[in-house]
């Protein structure tokens, strides 16, 4: 018999996968913040996790709704200040995956955190021009900008659209592969960038040499119209298109239990105050 | 030299009108009823530093204290937009607001570089992104030795800094526990310090490498229980995540914004 499961529940425990047991992981909140709390509880109970609050080796009860929560430093081996993190442990070469969100990924995986645009530059992609022609302004980078590069590797998760996943980010917060593709090209001092893209209907990797996102798997059901639907830009697929593997009865407990503890816990801190 | 005070003094003879402001905390240890007795005193065309300008910040500009913003991540955490900073932004309301917008890295190692007593801060970073583009304040420099080009940013040097902490002894050493954030960068890089503390302790009972500051590197010391709240304080009180989250309705609009000034925040006071 098959699991039930949602579509989103399929991107966590998918991305959860994507993390291994010996990997230092710097992680973004939200989506990865699930999902890599997720590994650590199924496949990848050794992966030490790492939050841009400071906080190293955390083993959260229950997901932060915010990136220092206390439960981070808690649950943490410890935790140091923030230009040591920044510094020392991200910048010194200490992490090998950041996992990060975004609002906007395009196809050499650069994201925008920062600015949706209003209006574009005829001439061509043009991050000034469209941040000073803001239609929605976002938070920002944060962390991403040296998390993306400082990082041995990068893996990006989010919800599959054409306003997600579009052919030019409007704004580069955060380096993929540039512009061309090519922007880590004789980079030795830097990472590798985004391998990995998992969205809700299927994992993305960059094409070798051109860096473009290619599907190289489908998640189960799902069809190559639905993602070109989905896409920005004229997707390819690769030759050998696999299926994404299911998910497992026990990473869809496991994922549903870390939920409704998260929620019980925020909702129980809400009503003693 | 520390000097025990009220919040009220403190805040009136640390914070001139036209001064550069940082009041950090990264997520924890906000110092929110330092920004309220600010907003409380109308000072005005402040330039405020911080990280995550977070709801105090959000409060500060709504209130009309603020010309000047710089900051790396300008959301409210796990809940959405900072309202009043975007109305600042888009329609100048109550008054025209600049930003200068950084990453965490590059403000992390700015406040460091203050601390440090350096011009700038030198980091690996900003490799490709278009904040370059955008904020003159991002440049570069050639490592002398090795020739790699590195991103450079000016050191952050505020006129004042505020820091919550949780306790301090009666000779006005403070210790802080848990999440750190830059909170001893702020206090080291600042020309006048307040810090406003949970409790006054007869002896703080730290350990040989906790984060503790002198009494000698900080001006102005008040106790204002609750002090960081909504935020927390690691051992006091957990962080009010309905309160960030109703934030969004009372910010959203103008009018609840201005009867949530009068009523929380004039309305209360010392």
């Amino acid at each position: 018999m098959t699991a039930q499961y949602t579509s989103d529940e399929m991107m966590t425990i998918t991305a959860s996968r994507a993390l291994n047991n010996n990997s230092t992981c710097f992680v973004g909140i939200g989506l990865p913040s699930a999902a890599a709390n997720l590994a650590r509880l199924t496949h990848a109970p050794g992966i030490t996790l790492i939050y841009e609050s400071g906080t190293i080796e955390t083993k959260p009860q229950i997901l932060p709704l915010s990136i220092g929560d206390g439960e981070l430093c808690e649950s943490a081996l410890t935790t140091v200040a923030v230009p040591e993190m920044f510094r020392y442990w991200l910048q010194g070469g200490h992490i090998d995956v950041g996992f990060l969100g975004t609002a906007q990924v395009d196809r050499y995986g650069n994201i925008n955190t920062t600015v949706i645009a209003a209006s574009h530059n005829p001439e061509g992609p043009d991050g000034a021009h469209c941040y000073a022609n803001p239609r929605v302004r976002l938070p920002g980078g944060g962390g991403a900008p040296e998390i993306s590069t400082n990082a041995k590797e990068v893996i990006i998760t989010v919800r599959h659209s054409k306003r997600t996943f579009v052919k030019n980010v409007d704004f580069i917060t955060t380096l993929g592969y540039g512009r061309d593709g090519q922007a880590r090209r004789g980079k030795t001092t830097i990472g590798k960038g985004p391998t990995l893209v998992i969205s809700d209907l299927c994992i993305l990797k960059p094409e070798t040499e051109t860096n473009e996102l290619m599907v190289v798997s489908l998640h189960p059901g799902v069809t190559k119209d639905q993602v070109i639907e989905a896409t920005g830009w004229d997707i390819r697929f690769a030759d050998a298109l696999a299926t994404t593997d299911l998910p497992t009865q026990n990473e869809i407990d496991v994922l549903r239990e870390l939920k409704r503890v998260t929620e019980a816990a925020h909702s129980q801190l809400e009503n003693a105050q | 030299m520390t000097v025990f005070t009220t919040l009220s003094h403190a805040i009136a003879n640390g914070v001139k009108d036209g001064d550069t402001v940082a009041m950090e905390g990264f997520t924890h240890l906000i110092p929110f009823a330092a920004g309220h007795e600010i907003i409380r005193q109308q000072r005005r065309r402040l330039t405020l530093v911080r990280m995550t300008p977070d709801l105090i910040y959000d409060q500060l500009v709504g209130a009309g204290c603020v010309s000047k913003l710089i900051f790396s991540w300008g959301g409210n955490p796990g809940v959405g937009s900072l309202h009043r900073v975007r109305d600042a932004i888009e329609n100048a309301y109550p008054a025209p607001l600049e930003i200068e917008e950084h990453s965490h890295a590059a403000m992390a190692n700015a406040y460091e570089a203050g601390a440090s007593g350096l011009p700038m801060a030198v980091f690996r970073g900003y490799v490709g992104s278009d904040l370059q583009h955008v904020n003159p304040n991002i440049k570069s420099v050639t490592c002398p030795f090795t020739g790699e080009v590195l991103a450079a940013v000016p050191a952050i040097k505020p006129d004042v800094g505020i820091i919550h902490a949780q306790k301090a002894d009666r000779a006005g050493n403070v210790l802080i526990e848990g999440i750190l954030g830059v909170q001893k960068e702020v206090v080291l890089s600042t020309a006048y310090s307040i810090v406003t503390v949970e409790e006054i302790v007869d002896d703080l009972q730290a350990g040989p490498n906790s984060c503790v500051l002198p009494a000698w590197t900080i001006n102005a010391i008040a106790t204002v229980p609750l002090g960081a709240k909504p935020s927390y304080a690691q051992g006091y009180y957990p962080r009010d995540n309905s309160y960030y989250k109703k934030w969004d309705g009372i910010s959203r609009e103008r009018e609840p914004f201005q009867k949530w000034l009068d009523e929380e925040v004039f309305g209360a006071g010392e």
